[in-house]
C-alpha cells in the first residue's frame, strides 16, 4: 500500500468527492427536469407500473388467439400446438364449425400458464397463424393454480401489443383473482 | 412573564429543531442516497394522490412502527429492556441543549441568550450526554438475554470509549485557542478576524482537530462506516430483539446523534451562528464597506446561518455514510487508539507550542 492509502483520509476524501459529484450532477438534472427540461435525467430508474421499458418485438409474452373477421377463432383445432407443446399445457376440444369450408373450430382451448415454458413452439407449429405470443403482457400471476388457466374466451379477447410497446388490452388478471 | 415565554420558546425551538430534523433525516437519508446512486428513492407513499417527493414515508414508517407487535423475549429483563431505547433517545435529545443557535436577543432592555440552557461548561455537558447515550445501547444488549445482542452492546461500548477519547482530546485544541468551555464564548471567539479579513473559525485555526473531531463524531453516532455495534445485515447488533417503535427509537437515536454532532461541529469549527463580517449592528466588510442592519434582522441572519451550517454538516455526514464501507472491529479500534488519539495529542502539543510562541490566546 502506498502511504496515502495507508493514511486512508486521502482515499476517503476521493471517494466522497466521487459520490458528491454524482449527487450534484443528478440533483442538477432533477432540478432541470422539474423546471421543464424534457431531456435531463437524474436517475436511470424506470418507474415500472407507470413506465415500461420497450420490449423487443421478438419477446414471447402472454398468448392470444387470433380472430377471423366474423369474430370466430382462426384456430381449426388441428391439435398441432397441443402435440408439439413440450410442457403439455394446451388442452383443446374440437367442435364443428358452421361454415363447411372450415370444418373444425375449438370448443375449448385452455392454456395452463402455470405449466407453460414460453418456448413458442405452438406459435411455430400453427399452420393457420391462429396463436401468437405478441400481447406484451407479462403480468399474469395468480394466487391459485386454477387462476393460471386461460380459457378460449380470455385468449380471444387479447389484443397485440401497441406500437408504443405497451400492452393494448388490459392486464387480464386482477391480483386477487382466486378462480 | 416575558422570561417564561422566552425560556419556553428557546427550549421549544431546540426541541422541535432536533426532533423534526431527526425525523426528517430518515427521508433525507433515503433520498440523498438514492440521488447519489443514480436512483429515485422512495416516492410511493401518498395521501389523496399527493406524493410530494416521498415526504410521507417517514409518516408511514412511524405508523408502521407504532402498530407492530411489541415483542419482548421471555428471559429478557423486563424493566431494563423497556428502558433502554428511552435512555438512548433521551440523552441524544438533551445533548443539543447547550449548543447556542444565536447571539443574544434584545427585547426592550432585556437580553436573552439564544441557547436552550446557558452553561459555563457547555462542551463538557454535551460530551457527558453523548457518553451517557451509550448506556442505553449497553442496556439493550445486556437485557435482551441474547448473546449476539450482548456482543453488539460490548462492541458499542468499545467503540464509544475509543471515539470519546479522541473527541475529548481533539476538542482540547479548540478550548485552548478560544479559552473557554462555554460554547457561547467559543462561538463569540470565532467572530474575530485573522489578518483583518479571515474569520477565525475553528476549521481555520484548528484544521487537524476538525478532521479528528468529525471522524470521532461520526464514530459516536454508530453509523456506517462505524456501525459495527449494529451491523444489521450480517454481524447482528444490540437491538436484534427489539421490534416496533422501540427498534425505531434506536434508529431515531442515531439520527438525533447525527444532528447533535453536526451541531457541535458547527459550534466548534464552523463559527456557530456567526455570519462572516456580520457584527451586532450590521456587516463590516474587510474592504471598508458597511451595511447597517436592525437588531431583529441580525438575529434572524445568525439563527439562519446556524441552521444552514447544521444542515450542510448533516449533508456531509450522510455523504460519508453512503460512500465508505464499514470498518472491521479491529480496524475501528486501531483507528481510534492508534490514529485519532495520538493525533489529537499531537494537535494539543502543536496548539500549546503555537500559543506559547504567539503569547496568550490566538489571533
Amino acid at each position: 500500500m502506498r502511504l496515502g492509502q495507508r493514511f486512508y483520509l486521502v482515499e476517503a476524501v476521493q471517494g466522497v468527492l466521487l459520490t458528491a459529484g454524482h449527487f450534484f450532477r443528478n440533483m442538477g438534472a432533477h432540478v432541470a427536469r422539474a423546471l421543464g427540461s424534457r431531456t435531463a435525467r437524474g436517475a436511470v430508474t424506470i418507474q415500472y407500473p407507470e413506465e415500461r421499458r420497450p420490449y423487443s418485438p421478438r419477446l414471447r409474452s402472454l398468448h392470444r388467439l387470433v380472430r377471423r373477421e366474423d369474430g370466430s377463432p382462426r384456430c381449426v383445432a388441428c391439435m398441432m400446438c397441443e402435440t408439439v407443446c413440450p410442457a403439455r399445457c394446451i388442452y383443446i376440444v374440437a367442435t364443428e364449425h358452421p361454415n363447411p369450408e372450415i370444418e373444425k373450430m375449438p370448443e375449448r382451448f385452455d392454456i395452463d400458464l402455470g405449466k407453460c415454458v414460453f418456448c413458442g413452439y405452438c406459435v411455430e407449429a400453427c399452420p393457420e397463424d391462429a396463436i401468437r405470443m405478441d400481447t406484451g403482457i407479462l403480468e399474469f400471476s395468480s394466487y391459485s393454480r386454477r387462476g393460471m388457466i386461460y380459457t378460449k374466451e380470455m385468449l380471444l379477447s387479447l389484443e397485440p401489443v401497441g406500437p408504443d410497446g405497451r400492452p393494448a388490452s388490459p392486464v387480464p388478471i386482477p391480483a386477487n383473482r382466486t378462480v | 412573564m416575558l422570561d417564561v415565554g422566552v425560556a419556553l420558546g428557546r427550549v421549544v425551538f431546540v426541541m422541535m429543531f432536533v426532533l423534526n430534523l431527526g425525523g426528517l433525516l430518515t427521508w433525507v437519508e433515503r433520498k440523498q442516497s438514492a440521488i447519489m446512486q443514480d436512483r429515485i428513492g422512495a416516492n410511493r407513499a401518498s395521501i389523496l394522490g399527493f406524493r410530494i417527493m416521498g415526504l410521507f414515508h417517514p409518516l408511514a414508517d412511524a405508523i408502521k412502527m407504532l402498530t407492530k407487535e411489541d415483542f419482548r423475549p421471555a428471559r429478557a429483563d423486563k424493566f431494563l429492556f423497556s428502558l433502554a431505547p428511552f435512555v438512548s433517545v433521551f440523552f441524544a435529545l438533551v445533548a443539543f441543549a447547550s449548543i447556542p443557535f444565536g447571539d443574544t436577543l434584545r427585547i426592550g432592555e432585556r437580553e436573552f441568550p439564544l441557547q436552550a440552557v446557558t452553561l459555563n461548561v457547555g462542551v463538557l455537558y454535551v460530551f457527558a450526554m453523548l457518553s451517557l447515550g451509550v448506556y442505553g445501547v449497553m442496556m439493550a444488549g445486556w437485557s435482551s438475554a441474547n448473546n449476539y445482542a450482548l456482543l453488539g452492546g460490548q462492541r458499542a461500548a468499545a467503540l464509544m470509549i475509543s471515539a470519546e477519547i479522541a473527541i475529548g482530546a481533539s476538542i482540547m485544541g479548540v478550548i485552548m485557542v478560544y479559552g473557554s468551555l462555554n460554547l457561547q464564548d467559543i462561538v463569540r471567539g470565532q467572530g474575530r478576524l485573522l489578518l483583518g479579513w479571515l474569520p477565525a473559525w475553528g476549521i481555520i485555526t484548528q484544521p487537524l482537530a476538525f478532521v479528528l473531531f468529525l471522524t470521532a463524531g461520526i464514530a459516536a453516532t454508530k453509523r456506517i462506516p462505524f456501525d459495527m455495534p449494529e451491523g444489521e445485515s450480517e454481524i447482528i447488533g444490540y437491538f436484534v430483539e427489539y421490534s416496533g417503535m422501540k427498534f425505531g427509537m434506536f434508529a431515531m437515536a442515531d439520527f438525533l446523534e447525527t444532528v447533535v454532532i453536526a451541531g457541535m461541529v458547527t459550534a466548534l469549527f464552523l463559527g456557530g451562528w456567526q455570519v462572516p463580517w456580520l457584527l451586532a449592528d450590521g456587516f463590516h466588510f474587510p474592504w471598508g464597506a458597511t451595511v447597517a442592519l436592525p437588531h431583529p434582522t441580525v438575529v434572524a441572519l445568525q439563527v439562519g446561518s446556524f441552521v444552514v451550517k447544521v444542515c450542510v454538516m448533516i449533508f456531509v455526514m450522510m455523504l460519508i455514510r453512503w460512500t465508505l464501507p464499514r470498518f472491521r472491529y479491529d480496524q475501528a479500534m486501531r483507528l481510534g487508539w492508534l490514529g485519532l488519539f495520538p493525533l489529537s495529542i499531537l494537535n494539543i502539543v502543536l496548539t500549546g507550542a503555537f500559543l506559547l510562541l504567539v503569547g496568550g490566546k490566538a489571533s
